[in-house]
């Protein structure tokens, strides 16, 4: 196995991969591991999921915390979505954007209590974020501080998540309502953050602990160990990739970027235009206004193929009307599926479309989203 | 890793099994596990013409699309039809679950690859 170049950030939980031999690969800047092919690999993560419990480290992700008396003001004008409405030991999904109303990033607003906010935000634009933050904050009387290698977060994805998780906290779980969060004893730690969050489509558990080497190992260790009468395996960035893709959860670099809007990703449920201000909002009321001129789609292969990231969706011609964001095989759907922007006119569900794939033009059809739905309890 | 010693292989990772002028391809022990869990093989068809070093079709694991190279020249006289619904048979058994047959252009040529002790060191020294 290669070692990881000096430029590299690792996670506390770094030596715990390797000496697990998890695949390693660079995901932003970080060494991460893909997935771990002694307990199974990639596929076998991916149902581990759908079907059982996974664990995932997704320490990389950064997280910036908001304090001081107008703490909600700056979140508010800083993130799309109402924070208003939440109260404390409550999240929603919210964006970061542009004046042209594109993505700086997505995120995850947590309140944890009245002047305290904490942002979730993406691996691979934690410095662009905090920079944003820096400069849109100075207004306000509020700091906003980069806490992001302050801690380990621990992803337990799956329908045995909490059963898993109850074991090793005092809280009762299942009072924790999908979005919401709190702080308890989890592994003897007292004080951490336990939110019902996560990037599979399933549900589960994030949690966030003291980024130490030591604590983080053995927190991994406790969760895998108390996990495995319910089948609990490791889990790396492939399978939270199939599964994020499979529950049409955007990632950041592909259906969302500083080139794409809120509407054209179909993100505007999040999106509350009749908030007072915030950072895109004069652009996201004229875009509402004069509309789009594509918008992201699900896609299922009709013909042998596997859309990847950029291939482009093509006339009978061969010009170019549109590209995938993301594609792969949906190991729990056992269908290969995509998600790609197209012109609006082309958006319905049911119409082909063709996706060049090395040269050849493969049939692919609109389908709708999202192409997995965890069955209701 | 298993590199059986009958078989010759390619610096591409592909080996390749001679039988008279026939040549048997696939995807070494080596290549399957660095790929890990493969999801898609597309061949060529039967009749087509591959070029030793050159491309002749594509597997494709969850995460990455890789190049099938062609370890010598010849005349694709079969493919491995099953591959198409059953990919996973690479990974459970790189060296049964050949890819193509081909009929050699000159058997001579495939003296030129590597041993599978060559081999094995080769893939050691990538890790």
């Amino acid at each position: 196995m290669a070692e990881a170049s000096p430029t590299q950030r690792k996670t506390a939980l770094n030596p715990v991969h390797r000496q697990m031999g998890a695949k390693m690969v660079d995901f932003g800047g970080w060494d991460m591991p893909v997935e771990y092919p002694a307990t199974g690999g990639v596929l076998a993560e991916h149902m581990a999921v759908r079907t059982g419990v996974g664990i995932f480290d997704v320490s990389h992700m950064g997280d910036i915390r908001f304090t001081g008396p107008q703490a909600l003001d700056a979140v508010q004008h800083l993130s799309m979505n109402d924070a208003s409405r939440l109260v404390p030991g409550q999240a929603h999904y919210s964006a970061m954007l542009y004046p042209e109303a594109t993505f700086v990033d997505d995120i995850i607003v947590h309140k944890i209590a009245d002047e305290h906010y904490l942002f979730v935000i993406n691996a691979g634009t934690r410095e662009k974020d905090a920079g944003w933050v820096a400069n849109n904050v100075g207004d306000f009387r509020c700091k906003a501080e980069n806490v992001s290698d302050d801690y380990t977060q621990i992803a337990i994805q799956g329908p045995q998540a909490q059963a898993l998780l109850q074991k090793l906290t005092d809280v009762d779980l299942a009072q924790i309502k999908n979005y919401w969060f709190t702080f308890g004893t989890v592994c003897g730690l007292e004080n951490i953050m336990i939110a019902r969050t996560g990037y599979t489509g399933e549900d589960g558990f994030e949690i966030y602990i003291p980024a130490d080497p030591q604590i983080s190992a053995r927190v991994w260790h406790e969760v895998l160990e108390s996990g495995k009468e319910f089948g609990a395996i490791p889990c790396g960035l492939g399978a939270r990739n199939t599964l994020r893709l499979e529950a049409k959860m955007a990632l950041y670099g592909h259906e969302i970027s500083e080139k794409i809007n809120v509407f054209e990703a179909g993100l505007e449920r999040w999106c509350k235009l009749e908030k007072p201000e915030f950072i895109g909002k004069p652009a996201l009321e004229k875009i509402k206004e004069r509309g789009v001129k594509r918008t992201l789609v699900g896609l299922e292969m009709v013909e042998r193929g596997i859309a990847r990231d950029g291939y482009p969706i093509v006339e009978e011609d061969g010009a170019a009307i549109g590209f995938v964001t993301s594609g792969s095989v949906a190991p729990f759907l056992k269908k290969n599926i995509a998600l790609a922007y197209v012109p609006l006119d082309r958006a319905e569900v049911g119409t082909v479309l063709n996706v060049e794939i090395r040269g050849q033009k493969i049939k692919a059809k609109v389908v709708p989203t999202p192409f997995y739905k965890r069955p209701k309890k | 890793m298993n590199y059986p010693s009958e078989l010759k292989y390619t610096k591409d990772d592909e080996w390749l099994k001679i039988d008279g002028d026939t040549g048997v391809v696939g995807i070494t022990d080596y290549a399957q596990n660095a790929l890990g869990d493969i999801v898609f093989v597309e061949l060529p068809k039967v009749g087509a013409e591959v070029t030793a070093g050159k491309p002749f079709g594509t597997v494709e694991s969850v995460k990455a699309v890789s190049e099938l190279f062609a370890p010598a020249n010849g005349t694709v006289t079969a493919i491995n039809d099953e591959l198409a619904s059953a990919p996973e048979k690479v990974n459970q058994d790189p060296y049964g679950a050949w890819m193509i047959k081909i009929k050699l252009k000159d058997e001579g040529e495939a003296g030129k690859l590597m041993s599978s002790a060559d081999y094995e060191k080769y893939a050691s020294e990538r890790g």
